[in-house]
């Protein structure tokens, strides 16, 4: 299945624009983050488990336990800071 | 008139409030909270400008559902939340909370509790730009103790 993946504030400055990446099924956003960091270089760097990631499946906050859907939009950023 | 805004532009309190208002005579009490840029940090440098990205879509669903749930828990009449994005100045205003209801109680603690949960589950992220150049704004664990109180597990700065 394809997911379309997106990064925000200073993951998408390290990675810059959207990405869509095939992954098998069943997968998990933790199986996500975790293909992502094999690809080394700044993705291993900022996506790295030390690292405060937050996640959101299809605009919705997850955890890494939440199951991947053929099309689905994941996001990776890091900590909010609005307000 | 839409619950949630998000935008470039400056808002009027005023304005704001008398729109949230109007024609509701059962509206006894509104509390509003204003959130503005300050020109420092706590130990750091000057603050030249702030810029704030958000995620479109997430950010709107996310506030709409924190509207609802305060509905839930609280016995209010209406809510509204305004969101500026984009480079703004110290001293702009960032964010408008102003919920209205009969009796002052509910009003004041939906807009708190609506604060606290804009701080550490809506999708927006400040960057600061002073003479040491510009740097992301780190996540607060008082934040998440904030929302806390309201017996609401976040994990947002850890």
């Amino acid at each position: 299945m394809k997911v379309r993946v997106r990064y925000f504030a200073s993951l998408r400055e390290a990675l810059g624009a959207d990405e869509t990446v095939e992954m098998p099924e069943p997968s998990t956003v933790g199986d996500l983050r975790q293909l992502l960091l094999a690809l080394g270089g700044r993705h291993a760097e900022v996506l790295a488990r030390k690292r405060a990631v937050r996640t959101a499946l299809n605009q919705t906050l997850c955890d890494e336990q939440a199951a991947l859907i053929d099309g689905a939009e994941v996001a990776f950023f890091p900590p909010v800071t609005g307000g | 008139m839409p619950r949630v805004a998000i935008q470039t532009q400056d808002f009027d309190l005023t304005a704001e409030v008398a729109a949230l208002r109007a024609g509701d005579g059962g509206v006894g009490a509104v509390a509003t909270f204003t959130g503005t840029v300050r020109d420092r940090t706590g130990s750091g440098p000057g603050i030249s400008a702030m810029e704030l990205e958000h995620y479109p879509g997430m950010t709107e669903s996310a506030i709409e559902s924190m509207i609802d749930t305060a509905h839930q828990r609280f016995d209010i009449r209406a809510a509204r939340v305004v969101h500026r994005v984009g480079v703004l100045q110290p001293l702009d205003q960032i964010v408008l909370v102003a919920v209205t209801s009969a009796h002052r109680g509910q009003a004041f603690q939906a807009c708190e509790f609506l604060m606290d949960y804009l701080k550490t589950q809506a999708p927006f992220w400040k960057k600061e730009t002073s003479a040491e150049g510009a740097r992301w704004v780190d996540a607060r664990v008082a934040d998440d103790a904030a929302l806390a109180r309201w017996g609401v597990v976040a994990k947002n700065a850890e």
